[in-house]
């Protein structure tokens, strides 16, 4: 009897997970949409002067980011849980990590991509100048996907907890320092006119750690906490 | 206990018994405390991945996704293991009674439908082995009659069936082989 | 290899017996180590150069620091072990060990505060090694949040095994990126709670404490294993015939 491939099984996952998010785009939208507000705190907060704003701007947006792609990785498996559909998922006989993997990359694409693409916008409302934006960009693509690899692997951990979604963030934001470090570094080198190469390259190195080393773990989890 | 070609095999018990406990070891879910599962003389532990493939299970949820139509459901989770056609959705909808529900979406379906909807998804996906976890619940007599004879099909044509139910199921041409729990 | 000697090792009636009976020979040589490299750090070392005094919390500061790090170094080790291999003590090592380093943690982080007021005026700064520990007792508080939120043992157990073992394998990327990012930023404050330059007759209380602080855990570690054990054997018919007895 033929049997999909692990590479078919991968795509037909990755696919249906986005059609599944666009179906209810609201949700695609929250985590954006708290990214813009918590943006709009730091203004109200600390000064709105652009000058004091341009100073605190990488860090403050890599902050905000984060939170806002933490928010969004409830997403990932909760629904699936709930309905059993991923029950199936591990008894179909293909590998549970490289399924993981692929709806990881659907929940990047939907959830920590247009927090990347907003990104631009929100970074000159702190007065961020236009050089310095794309770099900013790639920081934050690296860094959303190192939260969704790492953050999986919460995910899968607490998977059906009562309030895990405040346990899933106790759980990652300490595995996401070293990102913030580099991330809000390489857009305050780019503010101030330099080319952020060694923390890009770092968080490039810590990004392709993540992907590979996360569905291991991921697989792993899930079949712990589906027991 | 043993399970072979052609033999429906019925795990009895009243609630709370462990009949869906019993069940998830089989299909591998839950690691056996004592003792251990066999497929074909081999020990399941040794592969998962590989044993997955041979069994289709049926649990208490009916593993369907609201957001999608019969028709996407049954071409995701049935795809997953086999490549399916559109040609063969059809089909098992219909032998499932559920001609008129290809664009609806799961949501809408009622409590009955999704059951023969979650039994179209095992009758496609044509493993040899099928483990079902009170698989007549919300069906209405129809719907009984309709999955007894699904099973009968397939055990007619070699494959094996665990059943776990309150009641033991009439399935026509076969008896079934009895395993209490209590 | 005869294995029989681990399995009955890791059997809990025996295992029970064993750690009770080990207990004070950690114990009181712990009590005995930890005095006398008190003495010594406190009154027999001469003060330092730079510090005076007050470098003398280092004694308890750098020993509860590497406390914190070996034990969850320990605690990983230990968690994987019982997630491979299935050994239920393992588990129970790295449940009982998750609240003494949390707490080697903290003691860590509040002398190295109480270092820091004296010496520069400031309860915090943002020193690498500090800032590197703190991030280390949210690893900790993860671990212990994880085993509270979850009811079944078993689960509990094989999902806090997982959380160590990816937490062990950030904590050198974790220590690295603080350790660059404290790089960045010197200059504004003195950010370094610099060990001063150690001679002989400072040097040995601290081997002394740390080896102290060691066994200690050893010590707290087998009472703590022994009530995990009751808890987790509570419906064993052993532990219901020993207390009968």
């Amino acid at each position: 009897m033929p049997r999909t491939s692990a590479l078919q099984a991968m795509t037909l996952t990755y696919r249906r997970d986005l059609v599944l998010a666009f179906r209810h785009w609201e949700q695609v939208a929250q985590p954006v949409v708290f990214f813009a507000m918590v943006t709009t705190l730091v203004p109200l907060a600390l000064s709105p002067e652009l000058n004091e704003l341009r100073q605190v701007a990488g860090g403050m947006l890599w902050i905000a980011a984060l939170l806002a792609a933490l928010l969004g990785l409830e997403f990932l498996y909760r629904a699936d849980h709930t309905d059993g559909t991923l029950e199936q998922m591990l008894l179909s006989g293909q590998p549970l990590g490289l399924l993981a993997a692929a709806k990881t990359a659907a929940h990047w694409t939907a959830c920590g991509l247009p927090l990347v693409l907003v990104s631009p916008l929100l970074a000159v409302t702190l007065g961020v100048p236009t050089e310095a934006l794309c770099t900013l960009m790639l920081s934050l693509a690296l860094g959303t996907g190192i939260l969704s690899a790492l953050g999986a692997v919460g995910a899968a951990l607490t998977l059906g907890l009562r309030r895990g979604s405040v346990l899933l963030s106790l759980l990652v934001l300490p595995l996401a320092m070293p990102a913030l470090i580099f991330g809000a570094r390489a857009v305050d080198m780019a503010i101030q006119g330099e080319v952020a190469r060694g923390p890009l390259l770092l968080l490039g190195a810590m990004c392709v750690l993540s992907l590979t080393l996360a569905p291991f773990a991921v697989a792993a989890a899930l079949r712990i906490s589906l027991e | 206990m043993d399970a072979e070609a052609g033999q429906v095999v019925h795990v009895a018990g009243p609630n709370g018994s462990g009949k869906t406990t019993l069940l998830r070891v089989f299909s591998g879910l839950l690691p056996a405390e004592q003792g251990g599962i066999r497929w074909r003389g081999l020990p399941i532990t040794s592969d998962l991945e590989a044993y997955a493939t041979t069994f289709c299970y049926l649990g208490h949820s009916d593993a369907l996704k609201a957001d999608f139509t019969a028709r996407e459901n049954l071409a995701y989770g049935v795809g997953l293991r086999r490549p399916v056609t559109a040609a063969g959705i059809d089909e098992v909808l219909s032998r499932a009674g559920l001609s008129g529900c290809h664009e609806l979406h799961a949501r809408v379906l009622s409590a009955g439908q999704k059951r023969r909807l979650a039994m179209a998804r095992v009758m496609l996906a044509a493993a040899p082995l099928w483990i079902l976890d009170e698989p007549f619940t919300n069906l209405d007599h129809v719907g009984v009659l309709l999955l007894s004879d699904v099973i009968a099909e397939h055990l007619d044509g070699g494959g094996a069936v665990i059943v776990a139910a309150h009641q033991p199921p009439a399935i026509p041409r076969h008896t079934a082989s009895c395993v209490e729990l209590s | 290899m005869n294995w029989t000697w681990f399995h009955k090792l890791a059997s809990p009636p025996h295992f029970y017996r064993i750690a009770g009976r080990l207990a004070p020979w950690f114990g009181w040589p712990a009590f005995l180590l930890i005095v006398v490299g008190l003495y010594g750090g406190l009154v027999l070392a001469p003060a330092d150069y730079q510090q005076g005094d007050g470098f003398r919390i280092l004694y308890v500061h750098a020993p509860s620091a590497w406390m914190s790090m070996f034990i969850y170094s320990t605690l990983a080790i230990a968690a994987g072990i019982g997630l491979v291999w299935r050994i239920k003590l393992a588990h129970a090592v790295a449940a009982a060990s998750a609240p003494v380093g949390a707490w080697f943690a903290f003691l860590a982080l509040a002398t190295g505060s109480l270092w820091g007021k004296p010496m520069w005026g400031t309860w915090w700064v943002w020193d690498a090694r500090l800032t590197s520990e703190l991030i280390l007792l949210f690893l900790y508080m993860g671990l212990i949040a994880l085993r509270a939120s979850i009811d079944e043992r078993e689960r509990a157990d094989r999902a806090c095994a997982v959380l160590a073992l990816v937490g062990v394998v950030n904590l050198p990327i974790i220590h690295y990126s603080v350790y660059w990012w404290n790089t960045l930023h010197q200059g504004s404050t003195i950010t370094k709670i610099g060990k001063p330059s150690i001679t002989s007759d400072m040097l040995w209380p601290l081997l002394v404490m740390m080896v102290g602080f060691t066994l200690y855990f050893a010590a707290i570690l087998m009472t703590r294993l022994r009530a995990e054990v009751i808890r987790r054997e509570r419906d064993a018919s052993w532990l219901r015939e020993g207390l009968a007895r």
